[in-house]
């Protein structure tokens, strides 16, 4: 196999032969950038759809109040349900088995100014189990903790987005905005998967929101994560009785859809995860017919290269050549086309997708990338292909008397 | 072939000795042409014996026949059968390569064949720029190339004009004087002449053997 002489016959035919070496060559090179790029595009509506609803914590129970649509208990159909700082503690007390983090959010568009610069956002005021919830990642500083609560202070950590518009190069922390009429010190800056919106929030401890609001304890929602270990029948078991003890606390019909609701993330979450998993069926299934139709490129190639020689490889006979070395020559050659074209393919493939990876997100394909491991064993699987299919024509010419082969003009 | 039911060679029993140029001649059909098949080991024999240098020559597998083929025999073919894609100086080399001989003994030994068919100054050309006796030349350079123990001509002059042919049988009467034990089948009498023996071969069988005064190549060359 490594005989330099053997080597340097077989450099002399593929120099010789160009066209039928670009050939086989470009077969085999195409096949792998076009089964890279489509493997990697696959990738990258996947990564936009992981993006779309796989971004929040996937253990996340939402609670909403709404509006009684049933007389109950001598309370009037329509009335409003709210949310105070003692539903937080009762969810605390009662279900301390199944949750993890609670935190309520209050959500308000606020008027947010720093020097010159100023812009409209949503506040969100939460308590920092909120971080968990959102997957929220800290960039800078910290995030809202117990002592801004306990204390009620002014702090404030602003998304990245939001920083970038009112701060440009300058550094956020420490530095003081307004929001609205409250001056708040910022002491963080984050960013999220979830998207630009996702890093236009700016979080401020909820006791704080409240003593602005006249001091209440009002809530717009309610947050809760639950132990993964639970499972999506633990879920919706503990869903239930979320349920059923709010609308026993705040006196709402057991019928009455209204009045109070649930959103349980488990459930999007495996309707998420089915459409993931088909489309990286989809994803998977496109893959494979490339790299079929890869194979069958390579293997009329062969046939069609094979074809060609036998009267060559007739005259090799009759000059001596054996049946295996008219073989080994064939393979040998098959496979170092087939594998230095391959990984052209493969790395112009890798390279075309990291070039144009950034520009597609618009069309929402995010981040398009193959593993090597994909990429590698692909090619090998090809080049493994290659050679079987050369090595057939190959075994018959070899096989063929030397004067047929002669005779065949 | 092997399987063919048909008889070609319904009985041949001849004995060529070292340093014989022997003419085998016969119409089309006759079987001139799978005597020398059998006897280049291209062809398979389905009775009868075949011993060549004292070896006998049977049961031969490919692998085998090909071994045998590159020890013992050179080959010319009336269309040449050169590798389009090498130069002359690769086509004389190649049955070196097949021995085993390293790259640059086989050069030296290539250029040197060539030279003694005169072609030196064309070893890098491809046979697409060799006239056809040039060609010829080449295939007769590397058939012997390889120092086989017999040269089997089939119809070597068959594609060339009379001129030509006369410069080929020429080399080949050369060759012969060195020592060479050369078959040429051929059809054409004046070719035939030129050997040293001719047999006549008809219908599968041999007609006429015969020792004959050789008429020399060079007399009718320039």
């Amino acid at each position: 196999m490594f005989n330099r002489d053997r080597w340097r016959e077989i450099f002399e035919t593929i120099g010789k032969n160009k066209l039928r070496t670009f050939l086989s060559g470009f077969t085999v090179a195409l096949g792998i950038f076009i089964f890279i790029i489509l493997f990697g595009l696959g990738n990258g509506l996947k990564n936009t759809f992981q993006e779309f609803f796989l971004d929040d914590a996937s253990n996340a129970i939402f609670l909403y109040p709404g509006r009684t649509s049933m007389p109950y208990k001598g309370f009037k159909a329509k009335r409003r349900i709210e949310f105070e700082n003692e539903d937080l503690e009762d969810i605390k007390r009662n279900f301390s088995m199944f949750t993890e983090y609670i935190t309520p959010r209050i959500s308000r568009s606020v008027l947010t100014s720093y020097k010159n610069e100023s812009n409209t956002y949503t506040t969100r005021a939460i308590a920092p189990g909120h971080q968990f919830v959102e997957k929220t990642i800290l960039m800078k500083g910290r995030y809202i903790n117990q002592m801004d609560l306990d204390k009620k202070t002014k702090s404030a950590v602003i998304g990245r987005l939001v920083a970038k518009d009112l701060f440009k190069s300058e550094d956020p922390i420490g530095k003081y905005v307004n929001l609205g009429s409250a001056v708040f010190k910022v002491v963080g800056v984050f960013q999220d998967d979830g998207g630009d919106n996702e890093e236009r929030y700016i979080y401020i401890p909820y006791t704080t929101r409240q003593l602005m609001e006249k001091g209440n304890d009002k809530i717009d929602q309610i947050i809760v994560t639950f132990p993964k270990e639970l499972g999506h029948a633990g879920a919706l078991a503990f869903e239930n009785s979320l349920k059923k003890y709010f609308k026993d606390k705040k006196s709402i019909d057991p019928r009455d859809p209204n009045g109070i609701y649930i959103q349980n993330i488990t459930d999007d979450l495996k309707q998420s995860q089915q459409f993931a998993v088909v489309l990286q069926l989809i994803v998977s299934f496109v893959g494979l017919g490339t790299l079929i139709a890869g194979i069958i490129g390579i293997s009329n190639i062969m046939v069609f290269v094979v074809k060609e020689r036998t009267k060559e490889l007739g005259i090799r006979k009759a000059l001596g050549a054996t049946p295996r070395s008219v073989i080994q020559m064939i393979l040998q050659e098959s496979v170092f086309i087939t594998a230095i074209s391959g990984y052209t393919g493969l790395f112009l493939g890798i390279l075309v997708l990291k070039n144009i990876g950034l520009t597609l997100e618009e069309y929402f394909i995010k981040n398009p990338f193959i593993d090597f491991g994909t990429a590698f064993m692909a090619t090998v699987v090809l080049i493994i292909f290659g050679a079987i299919a050369g090595y057939i024509p190959a075994k018959r010419a070899s096989s063929i008397k030397p004067i047929v082969a002669l005779r065949d003009e | 072939m092997g399987a063919s039911s048909l008889h070609v060679l319904k009985g041949i029993n001849f004995e060529v000795e070292e340093g014989e140029l022997v003419a085998i001649m016969g119409s089309s059909g006759s079987g001139k042409s799978t005597l020398l098949n059998i006897l280049g080991m291209l062809d398979g024999l389905d009775k009868g014996e075949y011993i060549l240098d004292e070896v006998p020559i049977k049961d031969l597998n490919e692998t085998k026949a090909a071994k045998y083929r590159n020890k013992f025999l050179g080959f010319v073919f009336q269309s040449f059968n050169l590798i389009n894609y090498k130069s002359a100086l690769e086509n004389v080399s190649l049955p070196l390569y097949y021995q085993g001989i390293p790259r640059k003994e086989r050069q030296i030994l290539a250029i040197d064949y060539l030279d003694r068919v005169g072609l030196k100054a064309w070893s890098t050309h491809l046979p697409s720029e060799l006239s056809g006796g040039q060609k010829q030349r080449v295939a007769i350079a590397r058939a012997m190339a390889s120092r086989p123990k017999v040269l089997l001509a089939d119809e070597p002059t068959g594609a060339l004009d009379t001129k030509t042919s006369y410069e080929v049988m020429d080399l080949i009467q050369k060759i012969n004087e060195e020592g060479k034990t050369i078959l040429v089948v051929t059809h054409e009498p004046d070719i035939a002449q030129m050997c040293k023996r001719i047999v006549q071969l008809k219908d599968g069988i041999i007609i006429e053997d015969k020792k004959i005064d050789q008429v020399l190549a060079s007399e009718y060359v320039q």
